[in-house]
């Protein structure tokens, strides 16, 4: 098992639609379900996250922000788009401003649809998010073993 | 000689301190977890992340700050090396001090709004603990009668019985260099008790985790300090040392997961406060008498 799996540090945001799928995703951070137990920690900093929450659907405003977080992500790193909106835009999917999912802006790892996402497939989405963290990394190692 | 001690100390220190540093990280978050009614992560989980941030890709905003962090890891080394090995403990003050200031310059470095908050606590932090570090110093050297830190197993009578009022001013300070709540303002462990990360905001992969080794080492060296005042000639007095650590450090724990974060004129005013009572009484005392 790659280490980065066992230490899986997330960060989330909200793009835009109703805020419940962002609630749920604070709510299964919380201590309550004691997301440290398997390692993950909510660090607000994309430089120290590996798992990428969005929620809701990306639209002319918000897709640079979603793009800037993205990017400031380091290798290996893994995007779980939360909620049906952040997968396909969903009932906002024909908004005037709503260009639709989170990968029309950047590339989706996992995508976990729910109206609003049920705590257990976020789980469950973050659980599938870490076994392809692991397969980065392994990749990563690979590349880096090449290249010497 | 000594010169030799201090190397080898350092050496020593240098292997020692992160493996004990990291199984006392992982305690912390097993006995926090615990006291908030979680189950916490395992024992092993500090060793996980910071394997992890190692494997993560390199990157920096201003390559100069990897020199910094780098640089105040080999600082924080050296002042554990030189205090373990019985060497100077003024130097070893002096030396943390250093490794401290190199942090915040490689905060400042990476130009980042919310690292530059963080940097400037933690100058205000700096300049918090400092006397009571200092008076630290002077009250160990008359109870001693010597800055050398071997001088504590020649004494009779252990330190703590001519200077508890340093102690306890000691105590206090330490929860801001352990960055423990309430004094955590530069730096928080915490999530969201920060604005976005505090000094560590740029920094990412392997320079986080010379971050993280820091202070393991660091908790190491703070818990020597504490544990130095209950040891003298008897060798059987080394394990009360390590008790009384063990109790410090749950104590900080227990600190940590109770009280919340106060402004830093608070901070400042009350480290101040404390060192110049406790501190000053207590050496004023041992200077009279």
């Amino acid at each position: 098992m790659a280490l980065v799996a066992k230490s899986p540090w997330v960060i989330h945001y909200d793009g835009s639609s109703c805020n419940g799928c962002d609630i749920e995703v604070l709510a299964a951070l919380c201590p309550g379900y004691d997301a440290e137990r398997f390692g993950v920690i909510n660090t607000g900093n994309p430089k120290h996250a590996d798992i990428f929450l969005v929620t809701g659907s990306v639209n002319e405003r918000n897709i640079s922000v979603v793009k800037e977080i993205y990017d400031q992500m380091l290798e290996p790193k893994v995007v779980v788009a939360c909620g049906i909106c952040a997968c396909s835009g969903g009932i906002f999917h024909d908004c005037y401003n709503v260009i639709g999912g989170v990968d029309k802006a950047i590339p989706v790892d996992v995508y976990c649809p729910g109206c609003a996402v049920r705590p257990e497939s976020i789980i469950d989405a973050v659980v599938q998010g870490v076994a392809v963290l692991e397969e980065k990394a392994k990749a990563m190692k690979e590349a880096r073993k090449g290249g010497e | 000689m000594t010169f030799l001690s201090v190397i080898v100390g350092t050496v020593a220190f240098a292997i020692l301190a992160p493996v004990i540093g990291c199984f006392l990280a992982g305690v912390d978050r097993k006995v926090s977890a615990r006291m908030q009614g979680r189950v916490g992560p395992s024992i092993m989980q500090p060793y996980w992340d910071v394997r992890k941030l190692l494997s993560k890709e390199s990157a920096s905003v201003n390559d100069v700050e990897g020199v910094y962090v780098t640089l105040a890891l080999v600082l924080a080394v050296l002042s554990g090396g030189i205090f373990y090995s019985g060497g100077n403990l003024l130097l070893c003050v002096f030396v943390i001090t250093l490794s401290s200031l190199f942090f915040i310059v490689a905060a400042y470095s990476t130009r980042s709004p919310y690292a530059e908050v963080g940097a400037n606590r933690e100058t205000l932090q700096v300049m918090a603990y400092e006397p009571m570090v200092l008076l630290f110093a002077v009250g160990i050297y008359l109870a001693l009668g010597t800055f050398s830190v071997s001088g504590i197993l020649d004494v009779e009578v252990p330190a703590i019985c001519k200077t508890f009022l340093v102690f306890f001013g000691l105590l206090f300070i330490l929860t801001i260099k352990l960055r423990k709540s309430p004094f955590d303002i530069s730096m928080s462990h915490h999530a969201h008790q920060e604005i976005v990360r505090g000094m560590t905001t740029e920094m990412s992969g392997p320079t986080l985790a010379k971050v993280e080794i820091m202070h393991w080492c660091e908790n190491v060296l703070f818990l020597g300090w504490a544990g130095m005042f209950f040891v003298w000639s008897n060798p059987l007095s080394l394990i009360l040392a390590l008790v009384v650590a063990v109790a410090v450090y749950f104590l900080e724990i227990w600190i940590d997961n109770n009280f919340a974060r106060v402004k830093w004129q608070a901070m400042l005013r009350w480290s101040w406060i404390i060192a110049l009572v406790a501190g000053g009484v207590n050496i004023a005392a041992l200077m009279i008498l």
